[in-house]
């Protein structure tokens, strides 16, 4: 459903990505990994719309991708949460720029922010609230348009380790119930290994894909304490250090 | 409640300090506190003492208004169109080290001597601090809000109404609630001649008398009405920016 065709991205003569290609299919996912600034977020701003591939291109559903629409979310890096607008105004904002009329869309916003069992705080600002609650917030927001498409980039590499894990389950919990297509992009190996079907690997400057796994055993919190879990976790890592 | 025993506090303070002060220079040139507190709380049973007070209250919230009205939407203009603000900075920022208070026997011949002039010259001193914290607020919003909004399709009217005007708010109101001891400070000055309304107006002409309490009259008044624009502002702000306010609860 969504296929990324030889994407390049260069900031003025600073060639950042080069010849990035993948595809993927319907209730697949997809996790990107590579080094810190090695072009992530570049990558998923391209593939929503919000920054202009240099060459190559985005088709969602055989459609090229001109810029940002209402059927892809994306999860921004710090949440993207505003601070001025209560959490639940911040879920519903995606509706309002749709137009849906107010109390339809506070409904709504309602009803995913109890699927993340986050209601309480519905009438809370987002600079109130802990790491691991916004995380929830934002993802009720990504949630609440029904996408067509996932986009998350490093949602929980700010939350401590338990409250990751945590959030791993609840993402895991949601995501198992629409089946919505994602990329997620991660510095964090055994996170990818944990959600993404399948695990496209960065690498290189300006970086490109180095390999792309295959991961059947993906969504499962508990892969990566199996043997299949630490096979994938090994290669992965094998194949970074050759190739940085 | 607690704003009120805290103002309540400082005028304690001041009030023992005044004493002391008036006691040394001796109370012909500076009255005793009780007395001028005295002469002043009769004024507030007077009709005259309140004609003056509105006459100094509209002209000073009149500009706030207007300086806000102008200055607040051309700030969010300067700070979001760049071709606008190459255009407009340099004007403002070599005007800004002027003093605009030099100015006001030109808007004296151009508006006459009626409240006009003097409710130009006070907005136009507070619109400038509101226009300078305003765009350069604007400037300082982080563009993660703005690909917040983009991301989800939104258009640039959104960007307008979610981000720009709720994330430049608290500047303005600063700059307004900051900007009161200022108007105050102008209202003296364009009251203090070619009038015969206002609080300053009552300061200049019982120094002229040599009736000093009844200008320690004029000068509460124009304290009291410097505190009700304070607080009102600093209301206004806290009500419309409240997530400002706001801290984790741990
Ligand atoms: N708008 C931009 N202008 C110039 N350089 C940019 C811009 N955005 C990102 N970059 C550069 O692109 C590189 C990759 O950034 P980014 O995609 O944020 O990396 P990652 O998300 O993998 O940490 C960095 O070197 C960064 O400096
Ligand atoms: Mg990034």
């Amino acid at each position: 459903m969504l296929r990324a065709e030889a994407l390049e991205k260069r900031f003025g003569a600073e060639a950042v990505l080069n010849n990035v290609s993948f595809s993927l299919g319907e209730e697949e996912t997809i996790a990107v990994v590579g080094p810190s600034g090695c072009g992530k977020t570049t990558l998923l701003y391209m593939l929503c719309g919000l920054s202009a591939p240099s060459a190559g291109q985005v088709l969602l559903d055989g459609k090229p991708v001109n810029g940002p629409r209402s059927d892809i979310s994306i999860i921004l890096q710090d949440y993207g949460l505003l601070p001025w607008k209560t959490v639940l105004d911040n879920v519903a904002l995606g509706l309002k720029v749709q137009g849906v009329g107010r109390r339809k869309r506070l409904q709504r916003a309602e009803a995913v922010l109890d699927e993340l069992g986050i209601a309480a705080k519905a009438g809370d600002y987002p600079g109130t609230l802990s790491g691991g609650q916004q995380q929830r917030v934002a993802i009720a927001r990504a949630f609440v348009t029904r996408p067509r498409l996932m986009l998350l980039d490093e949602p929980f590499s700010s939350l401590d380790a338990m409250t990751r894990e945590k959030m791993q389950g609840i993402m895991l919990n949601v995501w198992s119930r629409r089946r919505v297509p994602s990329v997620l992009v991660t510095h964090s190996l055994e996170e990818a290994v944990t959600l993404g079907r399948k695990i496209l690997v960065l690498g290189g400057s300006p970086a490109t894909p180095v390999a792309c796994f295959d991961n059947p055993g993906f969504g499962d919190p508990d892969l990566k304490t199996t043997d299949a879990g630490f096979a994938m976790l090994r290669d992965i890592r094998k194949t970074l250090e050759e190739r940085w | 409640m607690v704003a009120l025993l805290r103002y309540a506090a400082v005028i304690l303070v001041i009030g023992v300090l005044w004493k002391i002060a008036s006691v040394a220079l001796g109370n012909m040139i500076l009255p005793d506190p009780l007395d001028a507190m005295g002469a002043f709380l009769s004024a507030m049973g007077t009709a005259g003492f309140w004609k003056h007070f509105a006459a100094s209250a509209w002209r000073v919230v009149a500009a706030m208004a207007l300086a806000w009205g102008i200055a607040f939407p051309l700030g969010l203009l300067m700070g979001s169109v760049r071709r606008l603000d190459a255009m407009l900075a340099p004007f403002v920022f070599l005007t800004y080290p002027i003093p605009k208070i030099v100015l006001l026997p030109v808007f004296l011949l151009i508006l006459g001597l009626g409240d006009s002039s003097k409710i130009a010259m006070i907005s136009l001193i507070l619109g400038y601090q509101i226009l300078v914290t305003t765009r350069d607020g604007v400037r300082a919003i982080h563009p993660k809000y703005f690909d917040s909004v983009r991301s989800l399709g939104g258009s640039r009217w959104n960007l307008v109404t979610e981000v720009l005007v709720p994330a430049a708010l608290p500047h303005g109101f600063t700059s307004l609630r900051l900007g009161t001891g200022v108007a105050v400070a102008v209202l003296f000055f364009v009251e203090s001649f070619a009038t015969t309304s206002g609080l300053g107006y009552i300061i200049m002409d019982a120094w002229g008398a040599m009736d000093y309490i009844r200008m320690f009259t004029g000068i509460l008044g124009m304290s009291l009405l410097g505190a009700v624009l304070y607080e009102a502002a600093n209301l206004l702000e806290k009500r419309l920016c409240r997530w400002m306010f706001l801290r984790k609860k741990s």
